[in-house]
């Protein structure tokens, strides 16, 4: 190595770690974000904890008092809340909504990527194309007709099926699945002889499994989190959880720790499954976006 | 997952065919038949129910627009009479106001906000993964549970943000009365939720980026800032178009935030609408006043409304970055 070329090698190594290291600027930023990120929930969480009256103190107390134990009872003994009928039937929404979707997605994914038919260009675009329109806001004086004609108003069946499919969820599968099968797999299998619904079962799901999982959980925060469709087509003494939150708020307005402890019930479980799945779902995220 | 899966029946062949082993040509058809109709039974599933729960609802309120509509009584064609009426609304042009406003007020500072995070999240840092977590809690918090919190936050005599200003000697502002404060309240609700998911994304474009790209750049003597603006933004382009798409309809069909600003879901949006979203309006011109068939056409302008909006935003934005 000569001289100038040894040089040249040891400026471009140090550029190279110098505009990658983080600094202190770039700490300050992330630092900052990190803590108006974290602070509304953890101030949620401490409300939870506290009576109405240290709710009140100027300025708003910051570190967890001892009345979470009450607050929790009072939540679930507020009768014109139904707090515990909304959490279950969230439950039950949130579930059925995410197989579904999960499920039909897989299917259309799989045709979508890797089997060639008719008009299959088409239809993938027709999809791209009804996910930039918002057809729940669009939709809501029709749906609510066929609910009513049906008979369905009030149930949970009229929060369930208008969402049983999902646009989205078909272009991230027929995305994942280009990438995660081989064709070489499905030609294979197709000479052993398999039908198109055996390399779906044997071939593809597996392949798929890690895509599911980030879909499913997509899929199941969204669906919990829906409140405009659940506020018009259900009642008050049977909700999900987010209009029994807004019945709560509508009839204890001020009695913010109970509140909060409504909200922070709510949000719990969303939250224990993104500890527990954080990896794959801000993975899954950054997959997506990038083929999108 | 015990999933059932129907296989689609395989075609009988006729009960008699003249040549070759019939097993062999039973499975040959099969097969074709397979390779042709399985991928529309896959993809079948979707469509059905697309149809029955977007396209018909969709189709049906321009129908219903088009009526004086009851729920279960009368049902008279009036024509255009719901939409001229609506053009000339008061009412409805302040929603669409408020909700082009708020729109703007969020997604602009929202979209900068990501860029700048997504930039310092690229960066070599320990715990990468705990800061990407960190900034993506707020889209796992529920959107009514950050209404409800940041409405407090901004309560008129015990909140959070009244207190922080008193000590610069601001006077208690009161945020749903005025509409200047409501907009601004409810925008940094929507930013709070979606700068981090905004930031994340932008991050995955960011590592496709080559990054001889930069290192050549900083050999060359290039800044910091001179690399965002030339290298960074050119090539993020594709992805601020999606962010911008999935900001403007989330924004034009604003609705969750404002309820629960309000307390009672009256639909009103403050007591002279300061806030009031066009998503507000139709849910209370249907499910309140029993309008349906006005209710309808204002759904049907909203549409028009998203349509003009994301045209105008990806002219824009294909501007960004200096394309031709």
């Amino acid at each position: 190595m000569t001289a100038i070329q040894a040089r040249r090698h040891q400026t471009a190594s140090a550029a190279r770690n110098h505009i990658w290291d983080a600094g202190p600027l770039t700490k300050i930023v992330l630092a900052f974000a990190l803590v108006i990120s974290a602070f509304p929930i953890y101030y949620m969480f401490i409300m939870a904890t506290r009576t109405n009256e240290e709710a009140m103190d100027v300025p708003p107390p910051l570190l967890p008092g001892g009345h979470l134990g009450e607050n929790v009872a009072r939540l679930f003994s507020t009768e014109d809340a139904y707090f515990l009928t909304g959490l279950i039937n969230s439950a039950i929404v949130a579930v059925t909504v995410t197989v579904s979707v999960v499920f039909i997605s897989t299917l259309a994914g799989f045709a979508f990527a890797k089997l060639r038919f008719k008009g299959s260009k088409i239809l993938l675009g027709l999809i791209l194309v009804t996910m930039m329109v918002p057809l729940q806001q669009m939709g809501i004086v029709p749906l609510y007709e066929l609910m009513v004609t049906l008979g369905w108003t009030g149930q949970l069946k009229a929060v369930i099926l208008p969402f049983l499919v999902n646009g989205f969820g078909v272009f991230m599968m027929t995305q994942y699945a280009t990438q995660a099968v081989p064709d070489e797999l499905v030609e294979a299998a197709r000479v052993d002889g398999a039908s198109t619904m055996r390399i779906y079962v044997n071939v593809i799901l597996p392949a798929l499994r890690p895509g599911m999982a980030v879909l499913a959980l997509l899929v199941f925060m969204q669906t919990w989190n829906e409140f405009m469709w659940p506020l018009i087509v259900l009642n008050p003494d049977n909700p999900v959880v987010q209009t029994s939150i807004a019945a709560l708020n509508q009839a204890h307005g001020t009695d913010y720790v109970m509140l909060f402890t409504g909200t922070a019930a709510s949000v719990l479980p969303l939250f224990i499954v993104f500890v527990a799945f954080g990896r794959q779902i801000v993975g899954g995220l950054m997959e997506g976006a990038v083929k999108a | 997952m015990t999933l059932h899966v129907d296989t689609p029946a395989p075609p009988r062949p006729g009960p008699r065919r003249p040549v070759g082993h019939r097993g062999t040509e039973r499975s040959r058809g099969f097969a074709r038949f397979d390779l042709r109709a399985t991928p529309y039974f896959l993809v079948s599933p979707y469509f059905l129910l697309f149809a029955i729960f977007g396209v018909f609802p969709l189709g049906y309120t321009f129908w219903v627009s088009l009526h004086e509509w009851e729920l279960a009584g009368d049902k008279t064609l009036v024509g255009f009479d719901n939409y001229i009426e609506l053009i000339t609304d008061g009412a409805f042009w302040n929603a669409v106001v408020n909700t082009l406003g708020m729109f703007a007020m969020s997604t602009i500072p929202q979209l900068a906000l990501a860029l700048v995070l997504a930039n310092a999240l690229n960066k070599r840092i320990r715990g990468r993964l705990f800061f990407r977590l960190g900034v993506l809690l707020p889209l796992i918090t529920s959107v009514v549970a950050v209404a409800v919190v940041f409405t407090q936050l901004y309560g008129r005599d015990y909140g959070m943000i009244n207190w922080f200003l008193s000590l610069f000697d601001v006077d208690a502002i009161n945020w749903q009365n005025q509409k200047w404060s409501a907009w601004v309240a409810i925008s940094t609700m929507i930013d709070w939720r979606w700068t981090g998911y905004n930031a994340i994304i932008l991050l995955a474009a960011m590592q496709t980026i080559p990054k001889d790209l930069y290192e050549a750049a900083a050999i060359d003597g290039a800044t910091a800032r001179r690399q965002f603006w030339q290298i960074t933004i050119p090539m993020l382009r594709p992805t601020i178009i999606f962010t911008v798409f999935i900001s403007t309809i989330g924004g034009l069909t604003l609705f969750t935030e404002p309820v629960m600003f309000d307390g009672n879901p009256t639909m009103a949006g403050g007591t002279t609408g300061q806030y009031q979203t066009v998503a507000m309006f139709i849910v209370k011109e249907a499910f309140r006043d029993f309008d349906f068939g006005y209710a309808a056409a204002a759904a049907w302008l909203l549409f028009v409304l998203i349509l003009i909006g994301t045209l105008i935003n990806y002219s824009f934005t294909r501007r960004i970055g200096g394309s031709k």
